[in-house]
């Protein structure tokens, strides 16, 4: 695997208005890089969700090779989110939601009556849209707080703190006061923290839902460096309403539309390709910018 | 750096309401001003018919164990003081917060996050039934169903543990104890917390609980790491709520406790105290001066309630500001 070029980053955000043509070039892999490993990695087949009576979303097939970076992309309201939240079952937690199809993980459908939900999330881990650090743990404690919910011994919390917080590029900025409270930190350190915090649990796959809208254009900058080194050593699914981010970021890109009814897959492919050359109309005027 | 004499003045800012803001604001003003005024009047009322008592017996009034009129025609031979029953009303209400919170946070708890929703609107019904339940009917109910039951289980807990003391009964006479009516106490105060449990619980933020969940957290985990904290000092609140009703229970209390003149802390023994119990008792055939007593007590009794719930609203206040 090629270690991301970062560089490339630079010229994406001098660019914003850049062509077509000149994504291609600059998104971070080639399509030669991207080979699938077989069954690995996660997998949904003929997925579709629903609140209630309400059908959010359809019939979604879609397949994550390991250690790739998928943006979710699409306008409010199409279901992206909803997606995310089925890729570990944090969609059963939300009252008279349901569900139907199979979410494969290595092969094996984690709705299935023998899969602990519980432990299945410590491999599938996710960080939300809000910063939502644990307000009554200092830093320190935030990042080991997955062990601690799943009564998992460690004798070396102190390593696992700093390499969790060195990955997720937070280490040097809160070295000195692991002591202080996780909600003392800026949006986008706070942001930072619960990747390290999801980091901790070593997971195989990790869910992030517009893990920078609430952040500015710097913290934004740290954390998506931060996903593409992970991106080295897990399987990563991103929601994104920034198409500038899915093109920074994301190996693939699937783009979601909902017209009016449930939330569906348009289009799924490299991001080079959706991004210069989509087969559907639809994902064109999107990534273009002509609606959502 | 701009001059000083540049810096200008500040402004005066006038705000100016509308004719129907301004009969709306005396409006709530009146009844804001008026509930106070009728709690000034309660406590004035108290002092002025109880004062001679604090004049005449000062902090032993408070403290004394002994309630005797003597010769009814001679104030001066009267011995009076609550001090058994103030600690009666403390033991039986300490006794049915430490039964009753527990409870209530099982309850709170399992409403909240547990239990399928019919079985959710059943429980809050049920317990706002309760918490409507008028205190004689508690009081007679443990009387004739508690009472023996009590005496059951007072009996083992004696022979057990008569090595503390607490649980030691001398006289060897268990039944209307202060053990019974905590208990009872506790049935009656469980609604109330419950009620301020679960309004605090289900405050807990929600992506706090959905971040355990996706750290591989238990249902129990993300109680136990978020909703409990959270909910901490609410909870506080919510027992103090609790503490305040049971301080001030009487019919209930009465029925079910001996009121003894003696100061003990042997909670399963049929002797105790409680303030509001021994007001009811004495009212009726009291002497003009005993009057003023009872009046002195019911001061006193006003007085730590009021300070009980604000406490509680100090607490309840701060709830929500420390997570």
């Amino acid at each position: 695997m090629e270690t991301p070029n970062l560089e490339t980053k630079e010229v994406i955000n001098s660019n914003i208005q850049m062509e077509p043509t000149v994504m291609n070039d600059t998104t971070r892999r080639n399509a030669e890089n991207l080979e699938v490993k077989g069954e690995s990695g996660l997998e949904t087949r003929g997925v579709h969700a629903w609140f209630d009576k309400h059908h959010a979303l359809a019939d979604v097939s879609l397949h994550f090779p390991e250690n790739t970076v998928t943006g979710l992309i699409g306008p409010s309201g199409c279901g992206k989110s909803t997606f995310l939240r089925l890729l570990n079952r944090m969609h059963e937690f939300i009252p008279k939601a349901a569900m139907a199809g199979q979410v494969l993980f290595e092969g094996h459908d984690i709705y299935a009556d023998d899969v602990n939900a519980i432990d299945m999330r410590r491999r599938i881990g996710m960080v939300f849209q809000k910063p939502n650090p644990f307000p009554a743990m200092n830093i320190g404690e935030n990042v080991v707080a997955g062990l601690k919910l799943s009564k998992i011994k460690s004798d070396n919390k102190d390593e696992i703190i700093e390499d969790c917080l060195t990955r997720a590029g937070l280490w040097n900025e809160v070295k000195d006061r692991l002591k202080s409270p996780g909600g003392s930190l800026s949006g986008g350190q706070q942001q930072r923290l619960c990747i390290a915090r999801s980091l901790a649990l070593k997971p195989d796959v990790l869910l992030l839902d517009e893990p920078c809208s609430a952040l500015d254009p710097g913290s934004t900058l740290r954390v998506e460096e931060t996903i593409v080194q992970l991106s080295e050593s897990m399987t990563i699914v991103i929601v994104t309403h920034n198409m500038q981010q899915a093109a920074r970021v994301s190996d693939y890109c699937a783009f979601f539309l909902s017209d009016g009814g449930p939330g569906h897959l348009v289009e799924a492919d490299l991001t080079t390709n959706i991004f210069s050359n989509p087969k559907d109309t639809r994902t064109a005027d999107y990534v273009q910018g002509r609606f959502g | 750096m701009i001059q000083d004499d540049l810096v200008p003045q500040h402004r005066k800012l006038v705000s100016s309401y509308t004719l129907v803001d301004r009969i709306f604001r005396r409006v709530i003003t009146t009844g804001g001003l008026f509930s106070l005024v009728i709690l000034g009047l309660i406590g004035a009322f108290l002092l002025y018919r109880g004062f001679e008592i604090f004049s005449d017996f000062g902090f032993s009034f408070i403290t004394g164990e002994v309630w005797n009129i003597g010769d009814p025609m001679d104030t001066s031979t009267a011995v009076l003081g609550i001090g058994a029953m103030l600690m009666g009303s403390v033991i039986t209400s300490v006794i049915a917060i430490l039964i009753a919170v527990p409870c209530a946070i099982a309850v709170a708890l399992f409403i909240e996050f547990y239990s399928p929703r019919k079985v959710r609107l059943i429980l809050t019904a049920v317990l706002d039934l309760v918490a409507a339940i008028p205190s004689v009917i508690f009081g007679i109910w443990g009387y004739a169903v508690l009472l023996p039951i009590i005496e059951d289980w007072s009996v083992p807990l004696e022979r057990w543990l008569d090595f503390i003391p607490i649980f030691s009964v001398p006289s060897g006479i268990f039944g209307r104890s202060p053990f019974l009516a905590g208990v009872l106490l506790a049935l009656m105060v469980i609604p109330i917390v419950t009620s301020v449990a679960r309004e605090v619980y289900s405050q807990a933020p929600r992506d706090l609980i959905d971040a355990s969940y996706a750290l591989g957290g238990t249902r129990w985990g993300a109680i136990r790491n978020v909703v409990i904290p959270f909910g901490r000092s609410g909870l506080v609140g919510g027992a103090m709520l609790g503490l305040g009703r049971a301080l001030g229970e009487t019919v209930a209390v009465y029925l079910t406790l001996n009121l003894v003149f003696d100061i003990n802390f042997r909670i399963l023994g049929s002797a105790g105290g409680n303030v509001a119990s021994l007001i009811a008792t004495k009212f009726g055939e009291a002497t003009e001066y005993e009057l003023k007593a009872l009046m002195a007590a019911g001061l006193v009794l006003f007085l730590v309630t009021l300070l009980v719930n604000f406490m509680a609203s100090i607490v309840v206040n701060r709830s929500g500001k420390i997570i």
